[in-house]
């Protein structure tokens, strides 16, 4: 970067050039009075308080005029002072300020200008104050808007459209008429808002305030325990609440951004609902019982069922080191492979197939280099809802002129700012990316040298393209040739590209073959091992990553060590000291198969909610009641801890050490912020005890960190990670030194394969395993909402969540509800092969013609009753994405047509 | 038409143009501006068209629609020639004896001239009334001889062969040249040197270049630049396409208030026709050069008139001003370069062009060259439009042009540049009007209006009423201009209400010096010049206000009381019967009396007073 040096006040100051004179002073300590600019955001320079004086130029704006070599800056003189005093205390007057009881006390700027001017009662009172209030906005359930604290500095405005893409406020009116308004000066509430906070913390004045704040007395530095961004937070304490939470800055993730519930969705920590000491199920009802009681139960009744006859459901949003002793206790003390997680459920297809084509089933690029591509091609992610803060990448990837693919079933909120738009049919994707690398190969668009050098079985792949011709992906997808050639020739020629995919790709019957389907046209274009390309899935659980990293999966040992590879049995059983199983496991949904044919009686069922999670939840609801012995462990009495035997109370993430893996490969550390609720212990630690009581050898760690070195010495990706290294910021697997610096790009060089090439697989179209007939006309399509997380135990105890959204809306294309006579907001009942379930309509043109679409967070309405739980066969993944379904319009119940603030 | 493709038939074309005028013929122009066609021109031009008719006399008298002459007091105005014979405020019953007696005879009707008011003469001719014979009429005058819709006329008078000149004998950086010499500066208000806005646009790095003309015209009372777009559009079109030629700009674009629907019909047609001549679009005249223009109409801000806010309009954006540090002749419409100008300064250019640098360096100030039009309107004899050498004091203006100020009332001030112009006062009614004498006075040329004021007029409303109208325009965006000006309103309206202080003058000043030195844009950087320059210059008057709660003009409603003066009041009842109110009591024949916890201050007593019996103070 070049530099440029200027004299500021006398002081020579060297800064990079493209700065501007605003920047160059407040990055040297020193001050000069501003409103309207933020550093996040392009300067608009209309507050006008931070003129300065400049040799030659006279007074001007210093928030953009950039920095020139030898430019002479005066940032005070009674001139700059006398016209800047008047517009401030202009500012003062009109403000209705009530610093003392106002959240923004001690932080807002007009607070901190006015003490640099020295503004005296006696001018102020000279002044005219405003006559007029207007009323404050309470809407929102997360913060309020006082139009009368006001200064129109427009910082929220810009917040919403730069770094939001949202545009939910505007300025209204002109001259001094000018508000901040909504669309139709509505509500906030009522407006395209998403209630990410991004403007209230931005607010350098009183106008936008949290509604629930309290000044922390101190901060602790964390990750934020939803999806898996794993956005950088700090939680603000006071006694042993959280009182408040503010995105990390320094956090590569999210940059200080945070979404919705990132930001507002922690009151379930502290919520009186926590199981804060063990149950016992006696005669039907759950009794307290001590620690010692309810470990004794469990390890008396768990002793008989050594062996195959026990299973274990790890937790995608433990820890690492708590997934990893969960998997060493089911193998090394119960002795068997019997473990998976939640991962079977999302993304077992991307660790199958992206493991045959790359070597590697993880991200293969960083998150911040989304912004960074040429081409995006997001298929099967609703992006914005389920992965904000990269769907905030995209949407800045866009504004630096990347062109944007997006290719989904549902016209989604990306659709906003795609070049194009590809609609196909649910289930379709290996016809309409197999259709569009057939356009690749024929118009030369791919990249031969890339091929030739770093991948193989190319010919066969090719061989098998060239009987896929065009008019059959048109007519399986439903999108136009010329969409496909259209997305083919972008996708191909607009480098670097990459491919963005979530469970639109992998909840399916051939989810396996789709995430294959991406990987080909990765390797087609050479669109992989280089900044901003790559194939990413997004993951969905906070700690998915790092679960299956630990090995909570039935066929590996952590770091995907195969459980089958002798000379891998037999150096865990030298480090664990004992003899190990070599024959896989099962999986989720094998696993309640298992139980329905007694062949399992004993479940170890950590921090999951399958009856809510899993597709054809009655049939694992039926299972789970077959068994003998349920211990479940979790933080709420969830709709599955209600069946189970004993229930021991676990901690959140903020009562505990430990570490993360977000999506893109990077271990975070998560930090004990607050003492555990009532007697509630974490989860390594009741692992420990359980299986220290069973026998286990190798449980006796004091601390997280412990856990982690055992992890690194036996995992060659995580080798290089220690809790002093994460001190000072995450490491992105693999990092198999101490002095490893992580890897933020795989497959740079060579990949992860046996031949270190990348892998082409020939691929045909499957249709999904239920398609829609007479008597099941729809397509049910699962999708999630940003304001509730998974089966909602943690987001259905925030209030203000649930005032967003606080039921299941069975999205339907507005001419399939006038054909079924349903109106916005009615009740239906939605009838699959498997089961029955009641919501309210939502009629929509986000979803097409003839498909349906459902969340699965609200138990009243269990969605996956419905699904179906065939499977893949390689990834043994239930197909949730695709089911035929019919609805029927409830006469006379509820109509919720006109609560606006659902979302 | 066949489009033309070399000089020379261009050149053949006007000849033949000028051959094909029989000037013995006679030709009655009727001025078809809009302060004529509001006056009834549109149907004073059917009458003559019906009259000619029925009398069998087509093949004898031509008729010409033409523009705004500029003499719009006095319209609508007729025109006979050869003669020049002037007929004023010419109504449909004097057609058929304009046609049957001036046209056909030569006869002088004397009702319809136009009577001197400081001689008390009858003048015959256009070119004797003294409203014309005092103006220099440079880029103004043709508007009265040709029709706007025939680009034929404008050819006829040597139009287009400025552009001709100039493609085919000058480089570009020679046009640049020739305006930097000819000291043209920004006839919007800005003033800034023209040639050199043409020369950094030329500078700057870029394929794509645009020119803009602004005809956004917003002030209120200002109307010069609509009638130049509707009495000779071709003027401005030429002038484009030099520009664009100069700065190296294929598309122009004319950003016109849609307001202005006889401006954007008459320029739209003005565009067609030069496309259909081969003057504009693809291969102008056969040099290779191309060049288009398109129209876009505002929406009615204000403010769109500051160049930013324009640019945001063209591309389809909020019209809010924008600060940008790099100049629009680099980083403009779309970011790219972009030459913008005042809708007079592209008209002049076509006739530096034509007549030479130095000829036009020779006209006006050292600092401000050639002419300038002002609207004349306000307490004034001869409102109108008119254009003047720069530099020409304001008194001539005032008394030698407009003819004094109506009714033996005294002048007061004159108000210049618009609704952020400033007040001058009587003691500098010699200053010659340039950009840097009205500055220093406290005013601005801005776009030429002149707002002349009586002795009636009360200063501290006369600011407050610009005040008004400037935030209702302001956008609101930054804090100067939108805090800063509501609060000087507010104390302007306490001080016409008796409610202000003395100290409320400073902050007065304040307030506006803040405003003016701080606001994004310049609507906001000279919105307190009224306020400013009549507390410059009337200061007294304010004092009068706030100290003895008076307003002295005995305008400011909250100041001023109605009573009868017993010894004039003859006892009528006119006034008792008048009033809305039912404010004023008496006997008949003896002195009535106003309540004046009833009265309104209406002043209709005053006017239906035939005794002059009513006392305001």
């Amino acid at each position: 970067m070049d530099k440029v040096t200027l004299t500021i006040n006398g002081l020579k100051i060297t800064v990079d050039k493209g700065m501007t004179v605003l920047e160059a002073a407040l990055r040297n300590g020193i001050y000069i009075p501003h409103l309207c600019y933020h550093p996040d955001l392009k300067p608009v320079g209309v507050c006008r308080l931070c003129m300065v004086e400049i040799e030659g130029q006279g007074l001007t704006i210093s928030c953009q005029a950039p920095v020139e070599q030898g430019l002479m800056v005066k940032t005070e003189n009674p001139e700059i002072d006398k016209v800047r005093r008047v517009a401030v205390e202009l500012l003062i007057v009109n403000y209705h300020a009530d610093c003392l009881t106002c959240a923004q006390n001690n932080q807002n700027e007009l607070q901190r200008i006015a003490a640099h001017i020295g503004i005296t009662k006696e001018r102020l009172e000279r002044l005219r104050p405003p006559t007029k209030t207007v009323s404050v906005d309470t809407s929102n359930p997360f913060f309020d808007r006082d139009p009368n604290q006001c200064v129109l500095c427009g910082i929220c405005v810009r917040t919403c459209e730069e770094i939001q893409g949202v545009s939910s406020i505007d300025f209204a009116f002109r001259g001094y008429n000018t508000t901040i308004s909504t669309f139709g000066n509505k509500p906030i509430a009522e407006s395209r808002c998403e209630s990410c906070g991004e403007c209230v913390v931005r607010c350098p004045v009183g106008a936008l305030t949290p509604k629930k704040f309290q000044q922390p007395s101190r901060e602790v530095k964390t990750i934020c325990p939803y999806c898996g961004c794993g956005c950088g937070i700090y939680l603000g304490v006071r006694g042993n609440n959280i009182v408040s939470v503010r995105g990390d800055v320094d956090n590569p993730v999210n940059k200080g951004n945070l979404c919705v519930k990132g930001r507002f969705g922690y009151d379930f920590i502290n919520h009186p609902e926590r199981l804060s000491a063990p149950l016992i199920k006696r005669n039907g009802e759950f009794v307290e019982a001590n620690w010692e009681e309810a470990l004794e139960l469990v390890t008396r009744k768990l002793s008989n069922y050594k062996g195959d006859g026990f299973a274990t459901i790890a937790s995608a949003k433990c820890t690492n080191e708590e997934n990893y002793l969960i998997q060493k206790f089911t193998r090394a003390v119960v002795g068997t492979n019997n473990i998976d997680h939640c991962a079977r459920l999302c993304h077992a297809p991307t660790v199958a197939g992206l493991a045959q084509s790359f070597g590697s089933g993880a991200m293969t690029n960083s998150i911040n280099e989304v912004s960074d591509a040429a081409c995006i091609l997001a298929i099967g992610t609703n992006t914005t809802v389920a992965h904000p803060i990269i769907g905030l990448q995209i949407k800045k990837a866009v504004q630096n002129g990347a062109k944007l693919i997006v290719a989904n079933p549902r016209k989604i909120d990306l659709c906003r700012f795609t070049n194009i738009f590809l609609q196909h049919r649910p289930g379709t994707d290996v016809a309409l990316l197999m259709g569009m690398m057939r356009v690749i190969v024929d118009e030369g668009l791919l990249d031969e040298t890339f091929i030739e050098k770093r991948c193989e079985n190319f010919e066969d792949f090719k061989d098998l393209l060239s009987s896929f011709n065009l008019d059959f992906a048109e007519q399986i997808t439903g999108v136009s040739r010329e969409k496909i050639i259209k997305a083919a020739r972008l996708y191909a020629t607009c480098k670097p590209a990459t491919i963005l995919y979530a469970m639109g790709i992998t909840q399916h019957t051939h989810g396996t073959d789709n995430v294959l389907a991406t990987s080909n046209l990765a390797l087609l274009t050479g669109n992989i091992g280089k900044p901003s390309t790559g194939v990413n899935p997004l993951r969905g659980q906070n700690n998915v990553q790092g679960a299956c990293d630990m090995g909570a999966l039935p066929n590996v040992y952590p770091g995907y060590q195969k459980v089958n590879d002798p000379m891998i049995k037999s150096k865990f059983e030298n480090a664990w000291g004992c003899r190990l199983n070599d024959s896989p496991g099962l999986t989720h949904i094998e696993i309640f198969d298992a139980i329905h044919q007694g062949k399992i009686k004993a479940l170890y069922l950590v921090g999951e909610n399958p009856i809510l999670s899993e597709a054809n939840a009655k049939h694992v609801e039926e299972a789970i009641n077959r068994l003998e012995f349920l211990v479940v462990q979790d933080i709420f009495l969830s709709e599955t801890a209600r069946l189970a035997d004993v229930i021991l109370p676990a901690v959140t993430f903020a009562e505990k050490d430990g570490t993360f893996t977000n999506t893109e490969r990077r271990v975070q550390l998560i930090r004990k912020t607050i003492e555990p609720i009532g007697e509630a212990k974490p989860d390594w630690w009741i692992t420990c005890q359980i299986a220290k009581r069973l026998g286990g050898k190798g449980f006796d760690f004091l601390h997280p960190k412990d856990i982690m070195e055992e992890i690194a010495s036996l995992t060659p990706s995580y080798k290089g990670i220690s809790y002093e290294r994460l001190e000072n910021g995450g490491l992105q697997w693999p990092c198999v030194t101490g002095e490893h610096p992580g890897t933020p790009i795989l497959h740079t060089q060579a990949f992860a394969t046996k031949s270190g090439k990348g892998k082409f697989i020939p691929l045909g179209y499957k249709p999904s395993a239920e398609v829609p007939d007479d008597k099941y006309p729809l397509i049910l399509t699962t999708e999630r909402s940003l304001y509730q997380f998974h089966t909602a135990t943690m987001t259905r105890r925030v209030e203000g969540l649930n005032i967003l959204r606080s039921h299941e809306m069975v999205e339907i294309n507005s001419k399939d509800a006038a054909a079924l006579g349903i109106g916005d907001g009615e009740r239906v009942r939605v009838i699959s092969r498997r089961g029955v379930v009641e919501a309210f309509a939502k009629v929509t043109d986000v979803s097409p013609l003839g498909v349906v679409s459902m969340s699965f967070h609200f138990s009243e309405s269990p969605t996956n009753v419905l699904t179906n739980s065939a499977l893949d066969p390689v990834a043994k993944i239930p197909e949730t994405k695709v089911c035929a379904v019919r609805i029927e319009k409830l006469e006379g119940e509820e109509d919720r047509s006109a609560d606006y603030t659902q979302r | 038409m066949k489009k033309i493709k070399t000089p020379s038939e261009l050149e053949k074309l006007r000849k033949s143009i000028v051959a094909g005028y029989d000037f013995s013929r006679s030709c009655i122009t009727i001025c078809k501006g809009t302060g004529c066609s509001a006056s009834g021109a549109t149907t004073v031009v059917d009458a003559f068209r019906e009259e000619i008719k029925k009398q069998k006399l087509e093949s004898k008298i031509d008729i010409r629609t033409t523009g705004c002459h500029g003499f719009c007091e006095r319209g609508p105005l007729v025109v006979i020639y050869p003669e020049g014979i002037f007929y004023q405020r010419v109504s449909t019953e004097d057609v058929a004896e304009i046609v049957s007696q001036t046209a056909m005879r030569g006869r002088i009707i004397e009702r319809l001239l136009y009577v001197d008011p400081v001689t008390g003469k009858k003048v015959v001719h256009e070119k004797g009334v003294p409203f014309y014979n005092k103006q220099l009429r440079l880029i103004f005058g043709n508007n009265g001889r040709i029709d706007p819709t025939e680009i034929r006329d404008y050819i006829g008078l040597g139009g287009y062969s400025s552009l001709n000149k100039t493609l085919f004998e000058m480089k570009p950086q020679e046009v640049i040249e020739a305006i930097k010499q000819a000291g043209l500066r920004g006839r919007g208000g800005g003033g800034f040197p023209t040639g050199r806005k043409w020369e950094s646009c030329r500078k700057a790095e870029g394929d794509i270049k645009y020119v803009i003309c602004n005809a956004d015209e917003g002030d209120p009372g200002a109307f010069q630049d609509r009638s130049l777009l509707e009495g000779n559009p071709h003027s401005v079109v030429e002038g484009l396409i030099i520009g664009g030629y100069a700065v190296g700009a294929k598309e122009g674009y004319i950003y016109v208030r849609n307001e202005y629907p006889l401006a954007v019909k008459h320029v739209g047609i003005a565009i067609k026709q030069a496309e259909e001549y081969g003057l504009l679009g693809e291969d102008i005249l056969g040099t290779g050069f191309s060049f288009s223009i398109k129209i876009t109409r505002g929406g009615g801000a204000f403010v769109c008139g500051e160049s930013s806010a324009l640019m945001a309009s063209i591309e389809g954006r909020l019209g809010e001003p924008r600060f940008k540090h790099v100049h629009a002749t680099e980083k403009g419409l779309w970011d790219r370069p972009t030459t913008l100008n005042n809708v007079k300064t592209w008209a002049t250019v076509p006739l530096i062009i034509d007549k030479g640098a130095d000829w036009y360096a020779k006209i006006g100030t050292e600092k401000s060259k050639g002419t300038m039009i002002f609207s004349l309107v306000g307490k004034i004899n001869n409102t109108g439009l008119v254009e003047v050498p720069m530099g020409l004091p304001l008194r001539e203006l005032i008394y030698g042009i407009g003819g004094g100020i109506p009714g033996e009332k005294r002048f007061k001030a004159v108000q210049t540049g618009g609704p952020s112009g400033g007040c001058i006062p009587e003691k500098l009614l010699d200053l010659p009007v340039d950009y840097e004498r009205l500055t220093e006075a406290g005013s601005m040329m801005g776009s030429g209006g002149l707002i002349v004021m009586d002795e009636d007029t009360c200063m501290v409303n006369v600011a407050k009423y610009f005040l008004s109208f400037t935030i209702d325009e302001s956008c609101g965006k930054c804090t100067p201009c939108r805090e800063g000006i509501k609060h000087m309103l507010e104390i302007l309206t306490d001080i016409s209400e008796g409610k202000a202080e003395k100290k409320d003058l400073e902050i007065l000043e304040e307030l506006g010096n803040m405003v003016k030195e701080t606001s994004l844009c310049a609507l906001g950087g000279s919105a307190p010049n009224p306020v400013l320059s009549t507390l410059r210059y009337f200061r007294d008057e304010y004092e009068a206000h706030i100290k003895d709660k008076k307003c002295p003009a005995g305008v400011c409603l909250e100041l001023i009381q109605y009573s009868i003066d017993e010894a004039k009041c003859t006892g009528c009842g006119v006034c008792k019967k008048e009033c809305p109110q039912g404010a004023i009591s008496g006997q008949k024949k003896e002195p009535h009396k106003i309540d004046k916890k009833i009265c309104i201050k209406c002043g209709i007593c005053l006017e239906v007073c035939k005794f002059d019996a009513i006392v305001v103070e």
